[in-house]
């Protein structure tokens, strides 16, 4: 118990960190408008590695559960003028369901065939938002522009400093759902799922009830990330939502660190920040920049940044035990 | 006479601050006396990353204003980020620009889902986002959006102009339509309604929509055929807009063929649709084809390849968005000139809405620039050509089409 103990203090210390940044003197809006993306990713990023990290189903999909949680917030903001924080349940609920139901047949299919799965997915959904059946609520082409919510209670805040906030209340959340989760009997199973698939059916875990629910919880975060993102960005539209977000999102869980609930963090301060870095040193050939940073992360620490970090520590601490 | 002295020393004290003040500077952030700071964004990578080179366009043509001295003894510093043609890259790339680098203003922003993005956080902030490399009809309202002004002649007018020409020309015309079921085709059909007016809307006989990802539009052809049409209005993307020419011949069907300007490149839809096939059809054009013999000896085109081959030496003088580039940064130079000391964002929106016939010299002649407190479309003029099979011959003269 001392070692959970231990965990929470040090993630209570990082959240008030986190509250207290956007105070900062010197802090722009813009740069917390940067950090409230980072919190978003981070929050899709936990989704997909509780589903890749920790249950083993690759997912180049995920794309597609962010953009129908954008969209069902902004259609419920733009059509219905619901407020913006009944938005994200809502997202929740919906992505929950699809993502269930899209795990259901998905389970027939194993690794590199359920990539292949949800890489169809992915493609897709950018077209079917354009269909002209539901153009009326998705805006076709055009999409859906939204208004930033201002601050409540008349708060001395700026509408970004609001909205970080916000982000955070309902990130801290889920990583405590996360955490609880997968530290107990439900994230054995997870893990005895991915490590041998056979022997946790021996074990008489409901492999196929736990994968589809996995699928579900694991779409269920990455929606209300697409809930908060379009928020943020105050805009859908199905080109937002192209194929790069989901490889981006699979590229920040591995970054990060695969089974790791900090590694989201970190995976998401990749995504966010990497390919601004790319095109300030390079405007002719971002990307490849941006492969050369994926390459010398990978080759340095290959368990991710968490991973890494980590390693780092066990270094350190083994030094001072030695001397 | 010491009082007098006096009197004149105050007198002339007086003169001294005041004319500081009637030549006053007045700047907002981005502005001073030795910069002008702009702020773009355009796809240099990903997948519509082929409109880049009008970024690189833009920057080398304000480097060539600045070797010449810079615009009112200041330099332009031209700050240009990629956004890869994704919405929410653009709101954080035009973010970062207004708030981090603190640009006067943000000029040809391209794409109309990325401009959409941006459109609101910029005029709720009052910042410009002047000439927006779009021709969607949308970024011309001057209530709604004071601080957003397109450029192109939007793809409405062009629907109008065809359809006026048509009932100029073609009394006994029966017209076909062929729209892209998505915004950029239903401007052109709101167009050429707008260009027949009500009471001749019964020559419109058919009007026929396909998907951007169908993979042929074969049925739509024949369909098109199958109505009577003698007039084909054709605004199809370049794909499907060489698929419909091709499969226009092959059945035999030939109406008079107008071809949006969008796809009126010769070497990737009319080569590949068979030049014989493409012979008369009819577009809409305001920029001079650099590539055009006719204008072999046209000084605006000469300094325009000096240019080319000063400032773009690995550059493909084939490509049009060098001359789109060159034409929309001329356009801004002037409106920075006419704008002086007065660096503010208001006075830059004054000055860009107060353009009184503007000739540039890549544009066709005859074609002038004008816009005015409640008219947000620079250009709303083109000349129709008829491909000869190998290049696109000028006829008629210029016409205008004022959106209503």
């Amino acid at each position: 118990m001392a070692g959970i103990d231990k965990n929470l203090r040090w993630a209570g210390i990082v959240l008030l960190l986190a509250i207290l940044l956007p105070f900062i003197p010197g802090v722009s809006d813009y740069r917390i408008f940067q950090l409230t993306l980072v919190l978003v990713y981070a929050i899709a990023l936990l989704g997909l590695n509780v589903l890749t990290g920790y249950n083993g189903q690759f997912s180049l999909g995920h794309g597609a559960f962010y953009a129908v949680g954008a969209y069902v917030a902004a259609i419920m903001m733009d059509k219905w003028g619901m407020p913006y924080y009944a938005t994200v349940p809502a997202a929740a609920v919906v992505c929950l369901v699809v993502g269930f139901l899209f795990g259901l047949p998905a389970l027939r299919l194993e690794g590199h065939y359920l990539a292949l799965a949800t890489f169809a997915l992915a493609l897709a959904v950018p077209q079917m938002l354009k269909h002209k059946s539901i153009e009326y609520w998705t805006g076709g082409v055009q999409g859906i522009v939204i208004i930033k919510p201002d601050p409540p209670f008349g708060l001395p805040l700026s509408q970004d400093q609001w909205l970080y906030l916000f982000t955070l209340f309902v990130l801290a959340i889920l990583f405590l759902c996360a955490w609880n989760l997968l530290r107990g009997r439900t994230g054995r199973a997870l893990v005895a799922i991915r490590d041998h698939h056979m022997a946790a059916d021996t074990m008489g875990i409901n492999t196929a009830l736990y994968k589809s629910l996995t699928f579900g919880v694991s779409a269920m975060y990455t929606g209300v990330a697409g809930a908060l993102g379009a928020i943020a960005i105050q805009f859908v539209a199905p080109d937002s939502f192209t194929i790069l977000l989901s490889i981006s999102l699979l590229v920040g869980v591995v970054i990060g660190g695969l089974a790791s609930i900090p590694g989201a963090i970190f995976g998401a301060l990749f995504i966010v920040y990497t390919p601004n870095i790319a095109s300030d040193i390079s405007k002719a050939a971002p990307w490849a920049i941006y492969g050369i940073f994926l390459i010398v992360f990978m080759y340095l620490m290959p368990t991710g940044i968490w991973g890494g970090l980590r390693k780092l520590a066990a270094m350190i601490r083994a030094r001072r035990n030695a001397s | 006479m010491s009082a007098l002295r006096l009197m004149g020393g105050l007198a002339a004290a007086l003169v001294l601050a005041a004319s500081p003040a009637l030549a006053q500077k007045k700047y907002d952030p981005g502005a001073s006396d030795t910069e002008i700071k702009i702020g773009h964004s355009i796809p240099y990578s990903g997948p519509a990353s082929a409109y880049g080179t009008i970024g690189k366009a833009i920057a080398s043509y304000f480097k060539k204003v600045n070797d010449e001295g810079g615009i009112n003894g200041r330099k332009v510093n031209f700050i240009s980020h990629d956004d890869g043609y994704s919405p929410p890259r653009t709101v954080e790339v035009v973010r970062q620009l207004v708030e981090q680098e603190q640009v006067l203003f943000v000029f040809n922003t391209l794409g109309t889902p990325t401009n959409t993005a941006i459109q609101k956080y910029l005029n709720a902030k009052k910042v410009p986002q002047l000439f927006v490399a779009t021709g969607a009809s949308k970024w011309g309202k001057p209530k709604e959006f004071p601080w957003t002004m397109g450029w192109q002649p939007d793809y409405a007018t062009e629907g109008a102009l065809y359809a006026k020409y048509i009932l100029e020309n073609i009394p006994d015309a029966k017209i076909g339509l062929l729209y892209q079921n998505d915004d950029f085709g239903k401007d052109y059909v709101e167009g050429v309604k707008r260009g027949l007016g009500e009471k001749n809307m019964s020559k419109l006989v058919a009007s026929v929509s396909f998907e951007v990802t169908d993979p042929t539009i074969d049925s739509q052809i024949i369909q098109l055929k199958g109505a009577g049409a003698n007039v084909f209005i054709n605004t199809a993307t370049p794909k499907a807009a060489a698929q419909a020419i091709r499969k226009a011949a092959e059945i035999d069907w030939k109406p008079t063929h107008f071809l949006t300007n969008v796809s009126s490149n010769i070497q990737t839809v009319l080569i590949p649709a068979g030049p014989e096939n493409a012979k008369g059809i009819i577009t809409a054009d305001y920029r001079k084809d650099a590539s055009d013999p006719q204008w072999a000896n046209d000084k605006g085109v000469a300094d325009w390849r000096a240019w080319m081959a000063k400032y773009n030496p690995d550059a493909n003088v084939a490509d049009q968005n060098y001359v789109y580039g060159y034409a929309v940064a001329q356009t801004l130079e002037g409106v920075l000139r006419a704008a002086g000391d007065n660096l503010t964002r208001a006075n830059v929106m004054k000055e860009a809405a107060s353009i009184k016939d503007l000739q540039l010299p890549m544009l066709l002649p005859g074609i002038k620039i004008s816009t005015g407190p409640n008219d947000f479309y620079p250009i709303e003029a083109v000349q129709l050509a008829k491909f000869t099979g190998k290049t696109w011959e000028l006829f008629g003269k210029v016409i205008e089409s004022r959106p209503e």
